[in-house]
Formats: structure tokens, sequence, C-alpha cells
């Protein structure tokens, strides 16, 4: 059951990637992408009614790591608790701007909240990277399985007092910055037409040769940082299932930009962040979060809930994310395809 | 207490209470929203429709900021409150995570619907999406009231290994405590709604602009406000009193400022307690009151507090004592203000009744204080307890946090709320300033006008 969980809630956090993903990228690139004032509105509308659900994903995502693994929660969010208040302060300012950017026409208002769109999207796109990396790297727990990080020590993974920050996180959080970037340009690529559409396009290529690079400094880097890693891909091989969709979706990203074909080329760097993310995840297993002292470490099986609520959780949540599903395909639906000063009447 | 377990519930403390002043308006409003899409579909009048685009509006700014100071919420129970969390998570966080899949998703789906889907769907659809709003906001608050009834009367759990498993889930969706709790405050935030409703309405009649919609928003405000603030003393309140003195007397000791237990006890209307001297001084008191509101009975026992020991109640004696008869005396205001309205609008005398006018318009802001007031009650009266009888609010904070870092982000939270606060006072007055007729001249503007997002306006 415990491993069921595990897998539900890495789900949901994937999803939450995914989606928040490409509004995120889109906050990245929409002060390079848009230059007048009409193209930063197009970006918006192509994210404006679909950020907020996006979201819900995140807090969806926390309230069922609460129930399921509490000690986890309790453990990690304590323990990572300045970035944690961080990205909410991010995530308000960020959602404040999409909102109230167009609500007073003033040249100096919009341009305030582009900066503050922009700032929280990429400061974001940082931290949740840096956050997974901490994650994998694992964190000085106690014997009762807590712990403090500060913002930044040494810079050093391997030191027996790791903060927030070193090398390695700092490197999965460029490797998330770049990748949510090119996953939000090929968002726009495929919402807009003309001139942003070609922008859009020329930015994602342009991330997706960042990205390249940093992929695979940054999964060598892993095997020597969390030995789990090789050891789950040693006791369990069909685990190479899932750094090959990351693979096939990182090729398929270059390969159909320059193709102009955005929508396989958003599917694909949708393959390559869902490839990047259930690696992690299957590399951890059964950690779920590790610690400097190996004795300490999370698992599955001492930091889950009690059978009994595990069970009736997952009544409840599948009727939940059934529902939840219904409305996201519906809205998706009722606002497919591009953009336009047509279909822009709408918003 | 420690100092950062006292931080921490400085933040929290401010953090929920900053939070719950935007989701008290929308689930009262979303609410009104609902009965003016009725009325138009009634009564066939284009003005309605119009009111329901508005406050639509207004909902929708309202709705963006709850959401935003929202989401710390959830976060701070594992920031902040570790130990509570490890301790209590398997079964307070099952309500907590039902509200994101059964709550959240509904309304951030249906509120796009809501604001933007109009003529895509036809007014029957249409209303069906603002009742979803409604049922939306409305789920949202019972999850949550089922989380905090569970830490003011736990029931279904075991304990094993220091922590808390849940044993019967039935029995926590079930509790006996959420019933009173949830009807009290989910009509204390249609109180909210309808005096904002009212007082704009009164501000539009006293400004002698948008006559028929100053009209019609006082009417609709002052009927649901009646009855709202009526059902905020019964049979609600009522209800909570009752529970509260059954298994919390602790708790009605304190906020009633009673310190002697007495048979026949009176009602402390006004004065200030003096907790280490036990007494209160310039006492307004009507006797065998809280006698008879407590047990039906004139002459029956209350406990006072001296029958608790100190670490068995309230460390915040006198806050609780005025959260408790702020919102009581406020609570009764309502009522009285509300039906002489009423008595007047029936009477044909209302919209000429300047006075009663200014009155109401002044009204406006009292409501919040009432809420707010109100949960420093349930919350206060709850110590020493973060799980009534089960877990110490100081045996709940995270372990390893230091003073210093909550002060740091209890002073960022501090400066963006203040920013946000301004920002919504400027774009909801700016937005009651341009009226519920100012869509009109919206609609003539090319594309390239429209809003985004959430709060956009269809054009």
């Amino acid at each position: 059951m415990p491993t069921l969980w595990f897998i539900l809630v890495a789900f949901m956090l994937t999803m939450y990637v995914l989606l928040d993903g490409f509004d995120l990228g889109a906050g990245i690139i929409h002060l390079f992408a848009a230059r007048t004032d009409t193209e930063r509105r197009f970006i918006l509308r192509a994210i404006g009614p679909v950020w907020d659900g996006n979201e819900v994903w995140l807090i969806a995502a926390g309230g069922t790591l609460f129930f399921t693994f509490p000690l986890l929660y309790a453990s990690s969010f304590s323990g990572f608790y300045l970035p944690l208040i961080i990205v909410l302060w991010l995530l308000m300012g960020r959602g404040v701007a999409i909102e109230l950017r167009s609500r007073i026409a003033n040249r100096v208002w919009a341009s305030f909240w582009d900066g503050v769109f922009f700032l929280g999207s990429a400061l974001l796109a940082i931290f949740y990277g840096a956050a997974l990396g901490n994650v994998i790297r694992g964190v000085s727990l106690n014997a009762q399985g807590y712990f403090f990080e500060a913002l930044w020590t040494d810079f050093n993974p391997f030191s027996a007092n790791p903060g927030i920050l070193d090398w390695y996180t700092i490197l999965t959080g460029l490797l998330a910055f770049t990748a949510l970037l090119t996953h939000g340009a090929n968002y726009i690529a495929v919402k807009t037409e003309g001139t942003l559409n070609e922008r859009a396009r020329r930015i994602a290529r342009l991330g997706w040769l960042i990205t390249l690079p940093l992929a695979i400094l940054a999964s060598i880097a892993t095997f020597f940082i969390q030995p789990q890693v090789l050891t789950s891909f040693t006791q369990r091989p069909w685990g190479i299932i899932f750094p090959l969709i990351a693979l096939a979706g990182l090729l398929g990203a270059g390969f159909f930009n320059l193709r102009k074909r955005d929508m396989p080329a958003l599917l694909s760097s949708g393959a390559f962040i869902l490839g990047m993310l259930s690696s992690a995840a299957f590399s951890l297993y059964p950690l779920v979060l590790p610690a400097t002292n190996r004795a300490n470490s999370l698992t599955i099986n001492n930091a889950s809930a009690s059978q009994y609520g595990l069970v009736v959780g997952l009544i409840w949540w599948s009727v939940g994310i059934i529902l939840a599903a219904i409305y996201f395909i519906t809205t998706y639906r009722r606002f497919w395809g591009k953009i336009t000063t047509a279909s822009s009447q709408e918003y | 207490m420690d100092t950062s377990t006292i931080f921490s519930r400085l933040q929290f403390a401010f953090t929920i209470g900053y939070h719950y002043l935007f989701p008290q308006f929308t689930m009262g409003l979303a609410l009104l929203l609902v009965i003016l899409k009725i009325l138009y579909l009634v009564r066939k009048d284009e003005r309605y429709n119009t009111a329901v685009h508005f406050w639509g509006k207004i909902f929708a700014t309202t709705f963006v900021i709850g959401v935003v100071t929202g989401i710390p919420m959830e976060f701070q129970f594992g920031t902040n409150w570790a130990l509570f969390s490890s301790y209590a998570g398997g079964i307070i966080a099952q309500t907590l995570a039902m509200e994101g899949a059964f709550a959240f998703f509904l309304e951030s789906a249906f509120l796009g619907l809501f604001l933007f889907g109009e003529q895509v769907i036809g007014q029957k659809w249409h209303l069906v999406a603002t009742i979803l709003v409604w049922l939306g906001t409305w789920a949202s608050g019972a999850f949550i009231i089922a989380s905090n009834a569970w830490m003011q009367h736990p029931v279904g759990y075991t304990l094993a290994n220091g922590h808390l498993n849940i044993s019967d889930w039935v029995a926590v969706m079930t509790n006996s405590w959420i019933l009173p709790q949830y009807l009290h405050a989910m009509s204390g935030a249609v109180v909210t709604g309808a005096f904002m409703m009212t007082g704009l309405g009164a501000y539009y009649l006293l400004a002698r602009r948008d006559i028929d919609y100053g009209r019609m928003f006082v009417t609709l405000g002052v009927i649901v406000g009646l009855i709202a603030s009526f059902f905020q003393l019964f049979p609600s309140g009522d209800m909570e009193g009752s529970q509260v003195a059954k298994y919390q007397p602790a708790k009605l000791a304190a906020m009633e400022g009673l310190f002697q237990t007495q048979s026949g006890a009176g009602i402390v209307i006004l004065g200030q307690p003096d907790v280490p001297k036990g007494t209160i001084d310039n006492p307004i008191i009507v006797p065998n009151v809280l006698s008879f509101l407590t047990y039906r009975r004139w002459t029956a026992v209350v406990r006072g507090l001296n029958t608790f020991p100190a670490d068995q109640r309230t460390d915040t004696v006198e806050m609780l004592y005025y959260s408790y008869h702020i919102m009581v005396g406020l609570g009764t205001i309502f009522i009285a203000i509300m039906a002489l309205a009423l008595l007047l609008l029936w009477r044909r005398k209302l919209f000429q009744s300047r006075w009663m006018l200014w009155v109401l318009m002044l009204a406006t802001p009292f409501p919040y204080i009432a809420n707010t007031a109100g949960w420093f009650t349930t919350e206060l009266g709850r110590q020493p307890w973060i799980v009534f009888g089960l877990l110490r609010t100081v045996h709940g904070s995270s372990p390893l946090l230091s003073t210093g870092n909550i002060i740091f982000t209890l002073l960022g939270f501090a400066g963006i709320y203040l920013l946000l606060g301004l920002l919504y006072v400027l774009m909801v007055v700016f937005e009651a300033l341009k009226g519920p007729t100012a869509p009109a001249s919206e609609e003539t503007t090319s594309e390239d006008a429209g809003d985004v997002g959430l709060m956009s306006e269809q054009a």
C-alpha cells in the first residue's frame, strides 16, 4: 500500500510539474518572446484559463503527501523551511501578477507585473529543481527524522551539513529552469501564430541546446551523489525505461523543433520532464528522503500512515481524481487551439 | 512556551486570520450570486444579470487573493507544526486533502466557466456553473471545518507509537462538532457577503447614482443579512455554545469571564477582566442568563475558571474574553440593524431614510471583525491544546526551527500581505466606483483591450 501511494504522490507531483511547468515556462520566456503589450497579453491569454487549475495539483499533491506520509511531510516541510516559504511568496507574486497586470491600462503598472511574473516564474523553476536535487542528495536527518537546512553552507553536496544550495542542487535547479523554459516555449509555440510562434520556437531551440549538456551532467553527477541510484538500477534493471523515456523526449523535442512541429515538440518536452521525474522517483525508491547518515533515512515504510488510513484514502482519492480529470479534459478542450485575435474575443 | 512556538502561533494566527478575510466574503457572495442568477432567470430582468457580472468581477478579485493567501496555510502545518503534522497528519490531512480533491479542482474549473463561459454555454448552464462555484466554495469550507472540528473534538483515532492513526473514517467525517461549527461559520460568511452588498448599495443610493442597482443590492442584502444574522444567534450560535459547554467547559468559563463557579451565573455584557485578581472591572452583568443559555435552567451551576488547573485552560484569558464579547456584541448589533432596515423596507421608507443608509454603509467592515473574533474565540479557547486533550500546542511545533527564521518569514508575510491588501482594496474600490453599468462601455472596446485571466470581463 505505501508503494502504491508513493507512485500516486509521485504521479500528482509530476502532473503538477508538467502542467504548471508550461505556464512557469511561459512566464520565463514572455519578456523575450513577447515584445509588445498585445503580444504579452496573448501569452497571458494562453495560460489565463488554466494556470490556476494547474496550481491546484500542487495543493492536492501536498495534501495527499500529508495524509499518506505524515512524517515525510512534517520532516521535509519543516527542514526546507526557508525555501518553501520563499516558494509560497513567489507563487503569490506570480498569481497576482497574472491577474492584475491588465486590470489597469498603464504602461508602468503593466511593466512592473511583467517583471514580477518573470522573476516569480524563473525563481520557482530554479527552486523546484534545487528542491528535487536536495531530495536526491539527501539531508542531515536526525534519529527522530527531522532536520533543518540553511539556504547554503559550503556549497559541497558531500558535506556533513549540506545546505539547500550546493553545486549539485544548483545544477539541478538550472536544469529545471532550462527544461521548463523549453517546455513553456513549446506551449507558447503551440498556442500562437506568426512572429510570436516563430520567436517561441527559436527560444525553445536555445533552451533545448542548453538543456542537453545540463541533463547529461546532472544525470552523471546523480550516480556519484546518491549511491541508492546505482543500487536501484542494478537491482531492478527494468527501470531503465524511465531514463529512456527522458532521452526519447529530449531527442524528440529537438527533432520536432527543427521540423517546426510544435505539438509533438511540446509532447516531447513533456515526456522528457516525465522521464526525468520518474527516473528520480524510481531510483530513490524505497527511500523517500535519504539521510546523510543512511540509518536515519525516511522510507516508504517508516514515514507512511496506517494501513487503514491509506486504504480509505484510496477510495475517496480515486473518486476525486476521476472528477478532476473530467474537469481538466473539459477545460482544455474548451480552450483548444491557437490564441488568435478572433478567439481572444472570448476573453 | 518557548519563543519559537510563540512566533509560530503568531505567524499562523496572522496568516490564517488574514486569509479568512477573503473566503468569508467569497463564500457569502457565492450564495448571493446564485440568488441573483435565479432572480434573473425567473423575472427575466436583464439588470439582475448585470448585477451577476458586476459582483462576479469582485468575486474573482477576492477569490484570487483568497487562493494565493490560502496556499501557505496547507504548507504551514508542515513548516511550523511538524510534530503536530506527524502526530495527527494521518487523520487531519485526510480532510485537508479532500478539500483539494473535491473542492479546489471543482472551483478552478467552474470559476472560469462562470466568468467567461456565459455566451458559450447559455443561461441555464451558466446558472449551473454559478451553483457549482457556490458549492465548491462551501465544500472547501466544510473540509476545513471538519479538520478544525477534529482538532477541537478528536474522534475516530487510535494511539500507536506516539502518533495517531485513523481508525474510523466515518466517525471523523460525521464528528458531532462539525455541524454546529459549519453552520455558524457559513452563516457568518453570508453575513459578510450580505453586509458588503448592502453597504455598496447604500453607497450608490447615498451618492444618487445607479439607483436601480443600489435598491436591488440593499433589498437583497438586507433580507439575506437579517436571516443570516439571526441564524448566527439561533440555532447555530446556540448549538456551538452548548457543545462548548459540554466538551470544553474551560473555554466557556474564560470566554464568558466567569472566574468563580456559580449557580445562577450571570452573563457579562461589558467589563474588563482582571485575571490575576479573578474579577471583572466595571461590570455590567445580567444575572442568571448564562446559566439559562448554557443549561436552560436559571439556577444551573456553571463551572468557573477557578476549577481548572492552570495547565488545563487557555493562556490568554483576556484575548479570548474580548474576542468572544466582540463577536457576540457585533452579532447582536447586526440583527438590530438588519431588523430595523427590513422594517423600513417593508414600510417602503428605507430608500428615503438616508440616516439608515449611512448606518448600512458604515456597517460594512464589521462582519469581518466579528468573523475574525469568532475564530479567535474558538482557537484561543482550544489552548493549551493543539489537538484538544491529546497534544499540547507547545509539543506540536517544529523541533529544529529557530525563532530567527520564523521572525524572518513572519515579517515577509506581513510586508507581502500589506501590499496585497492595498492592491485588493484598490481593485475593489475601482470596480465599485465604475459601477455595475460600466461593462457596457467595455464591450465596445477592441479585443486588444480585453483582460486576461480569471478577472477578465467578457468582451
